[in-house]
């Protein structure tokens, strides 16, 4: 099952590489991993998206628990939650083309941020499967280039990650 | 020199490295210098509360800090310079790790504005280390120094413990930058806060399940050993009268001559503690980790029991076997407010039940007792030399070991009865541990006999560290089982590879006698057991010299019982030709 996990860690050197270490010294997998400072310029907050049975997930969460760096760790699947990506994706938009790839991008409630006569770049945001989903609805001919944030989530409610 | 009108002193980051280990109340400490560690070096020189002891490989400085660390408690400390120093150390860090043991490891470094630049020497220990520390801390600040060597102490001996290493560039030590000194008293972090007690209700919840058990086994490992606990898992043993078998890791954590305890368990355990555990209906698991080299095939293990399991790591719990009550805590305060359920409750274990048990265990002791046959040749059984060393040294001793089938022997025929005695490399299997780990517990328990139970394969990896010995005079005893073959990986062909000895017979051994004689120490031959006795009683006689005993051994001996792979636990060899 694919799991969102959240840490929240000390924003110093070499942090992020104790965490990307210990998934790949234990053999965890790693489908998407976004860290970005918190409001908290001490703090970083981590996402990763793993897929594994709940043992290897356990294992996970306690793993990431024990490093020296991490404050908190939460696996944000087990409750109600949100998760966010973000796609930039430039297409080949010449001829008739354009048009249809405009109402693509409309139905999916994209956005044009840049424009060539040949290229549209286009942003969307959602959970992985909308983009997921749009990817495929374009069909592999008309994209020139695909750039993802990878995912990001938050808890529903007044569950917060803080410390 | 003073901060004026304070007594703040000034110190560079050199004498910060060497205040803050006197600070921390460290005696002794291993190492081997080099070009960034100079600053150090000389800070070291014109002192006197902290001695160096200089080793012949970085290797070997780290296997004394640990053994000081496993005999004691208390953090070791090893010093190495940059580049080959400290990747050099690296086998003696995740030896410490895989057996979580505290150890600080300094480790010198290339100066920062030349880090990443590929400088002579220079290696990213940060990384290399990575994955077999606790936690590793780079100095960026001289003035961090003593906030950091504080913290790096708290954490390698704090919780699970583990090995921390300290990473110095040397612009960070530059002797004519002072800076003022203040050794931290306390240590808070908010990410590391390692837990002081068992859950209550846990607690409660697993007694009651004691209280009731019919078949149990208390299963112990390096954590009783390491979290100080063997005084109160000896009281709650008795209090229940369960049987005790140990891990490698736990020996010495429940008394070796004891009725209660049943020998250790797992590849090598007796058939006693591995047809128990297999019939159990619980298992109190303390400080051990369900280890591979323990379960067997892990479908197949206990497959009547229920498991408590106390552990201070929440990851070892449910790890590879599901525990039924998991206990996050340190051993000690667990089992002791365990003592204190079990002696306040109205219920009394289950005497009856227990008696019907101890019957059976018995009965398996007796059936498979003394485990390894002499025959009328004069080739002497390893088995016999680690007897004898119990009965030379009263079970006494502080035995270190290498790796391989002396190492099972010695953990199986030698009686510990203390914890902290048992010294060899669990997890890791790192040959070449035995002698400087000797070396590191006699330098700190003078008056203690230290025995080195080796074989020829594995001295050989650490044998420059006689001249060590030479220099600081520490009479340590090396017992060397001489089959001149690597005597595990030639068990392990002979039973899976139809005897073929694919590079496990060590041709052109030298003459150990001329060469620890060439290094100042005192050589015996032993070729037959009726001198065994004669010999290692004037080895250990000679109080103030090293003796290095070259015994020969029956070179087709094997270790048995021996679990049968992917098997459960009561699937076992118990020699050549008998199996369960």
């Amino acid at each position: 099952m694919r799991h969102i996990i959240s840490v929240l860690m000390e924003n110093e050197p070499g942090a992020l590489s104790r965490v990307v270490g210990l998934f790949s010294q234990r053999n965890y997998n790693i489908e998407s991993l976004t860290v970005a400072p918190t409001e908290d310029a001490t703090l970083s907050r981590l996402t990763v998206t793993t897929i594994g049975n709940d043992r290897v997930v356990e294992q996970i969460t306690k793993q990431l628990n024990k490093l020296i760096d991490v404050v908190k760790v939460v696996d944000l699947s087990e409750g109600e939650h949100i998760e966010r990506e973000v796609m930039m994706i430039k297409l080949k938009a010449s001829g008739q083309m354009r048009a249809e790839i405009k109402r693509t991008c409309d139905i999916f409630r994209g956005q044009i941020i840049d424009v060539t006569p040949t290229t549209y770049t286009v942003q969307l945001v959602g959970a992985s499967d909308k983009l997921d989903a749009f990817i495929s609805a374009l069909g592999s001919a008309s994209i020139l280039e695909v750039v993802r944030s990878g995912v990001c989530g938050i808890a529903r409610g007044e569950k917060v990650l803080s410390l | 020199m003073l901060i004026e009108g304070t007594t703040v002193e000034l110190l560079s980051g050199a004498e910060m490295v060497v205040r803050a280990l006197r600070d921390e109340g460290v005696k002794y400490i291993y190492g081997y210098p080099g070009g960034s560690l100079l600053h150090v070096y000389d800070a070291l020189f014109q002192q006197e509360d902290v001695q160096h002891v200089l080793v012949r490989h970085e290797q070997a400085a780290t296997h004394m800090a640990d053994a000081y660390a496993r005999a004691t408690g208390k953090a070791g400390v090893a010093l190495v310079t940059s580049g080959p120093g400290a990747t050099n150390a690296v086998t003696g860090i995740a030896t410490a790790f895989m057996d979580s043991i505290p150890m600080v490891v300094i480790t010198g470094q290339v100066m920062s504005h030349l880090i990443g630049e590929d400088a002579f020497q220079e290696t990213d220990m940060l990384g290399i280390s990575r994955p077999v520390v606790k936690h590793n801390f780079s100095v960026q600040r001289p003035e961090d120094i003593p906030s950091i060597v504080r913290k790096a102490f708290h954490i390698a001996e704090s919780g699970r413990p583990g090995p921390v290493v300290i990473d110095v560039p040397k612009d960070m030590t530059t002797p004519t930058e002072r800076y003022p000194y203040e050794y931290p008293k306390q240590v808070k972090m908010r990410s590391y806060t390692p837990i002081t007690r068992g859950h209550t209700g846990q607690i409660k919840k697993a007694t009651d399940l004691l209280l009731n058990a019919k078949r149990p086994v208390i299963y112990t490992g390096g954590g009783v050993i390491m979290g100080d606990a063997s005084t109160e898992l000896t009281e709650l043993s008795r209090l229940l009268n369960f049987p005790v078998t140990n891990t490698l890791m736990g020996l010495g954590g429940f008394p070796g001559t004891d009725r209660q305890f049943i020998g250790m368990l797992g590849m090598h355990g007796s058939y006693e503690a591995n047809m128990a555990m297999h019939h159990a209906d619980l298992i109190l698991a303390v400080g051990a980790r369900f280890d591979d080299r323990v379960t067997n095939a892990c479908d197949k293990f206990c497959p009547t029991a229920k498991v408590v399991h106390i552990d201070i790591d929440p990851a070892s719990i449910s790890k590879t076997i599901q525990a039924d009550i998991p206990i996050v805590g340190p051993a000690k305060v667990v089992l002791e407010e365990m003592i204190q359920l079990v002696k306040g409750s109205k219920k009394q274990p289950d005497a009856d039940a227990l008696h019907a048990w101890w019957q059976q265990i018995d009965e398996w002791r007796q059936r498979h007792g003394g485990r390894f046959r002499t025959d009328d040749s004069e080739l002497m059984k390893p088995q016999q030399v680690i007897e004898m060393l119990s009965k030379v040294t009263n079970g006494d001793a502080f035995v270190t070991s290498d790796v391989g089938q002396h190492q099972m022997f010695a953990a199986q025929y030698y009686k510990f009865n203390k914890p902290n005695r048992w010294i060899n490399s669990g997890g890791l299997g790192t040959m070449g541990f035995g002698l400087p780990a000797a070396m590191g517990v006699k330098m700190n328990f003078p008056d203690d006999d230290v025995a080195c139970v080796t074989g020829e394969g594995s001295i050989q990896m650490n044998i420059q560290e006689l001249s060590t010995c030479n220099q600081y005079d520490l009479p340590v005893k090396i017992l060397c089982l001489n089959n001149q073959s690597l005597g595990m990986v030639r068990q392990w062909q002979d039973m899976n590879y139809e005897s073929r000895h694919s590079q496990s017979y060590m041709k052109s051994l030298p003459d150990f006698v001329k060469l620890v004689e060439s290094y100042g120490h005192v050589g015996m031959k032993v070729d037959k057991y009726s001198d065994l006795e004669g010999a290692m009683r004037e080895a250990f006689a000679l109080k103030d010299r090293l003796v290095f005993m070259d015994i020969a051994v029956d070179p087709f001996e094997h270790v048995y019982p021996m679990q049968v792979p992917r098997g459960s636990m009561r699937d076992m060899w118990l020699s050549k030709t008998e199996r369960t």
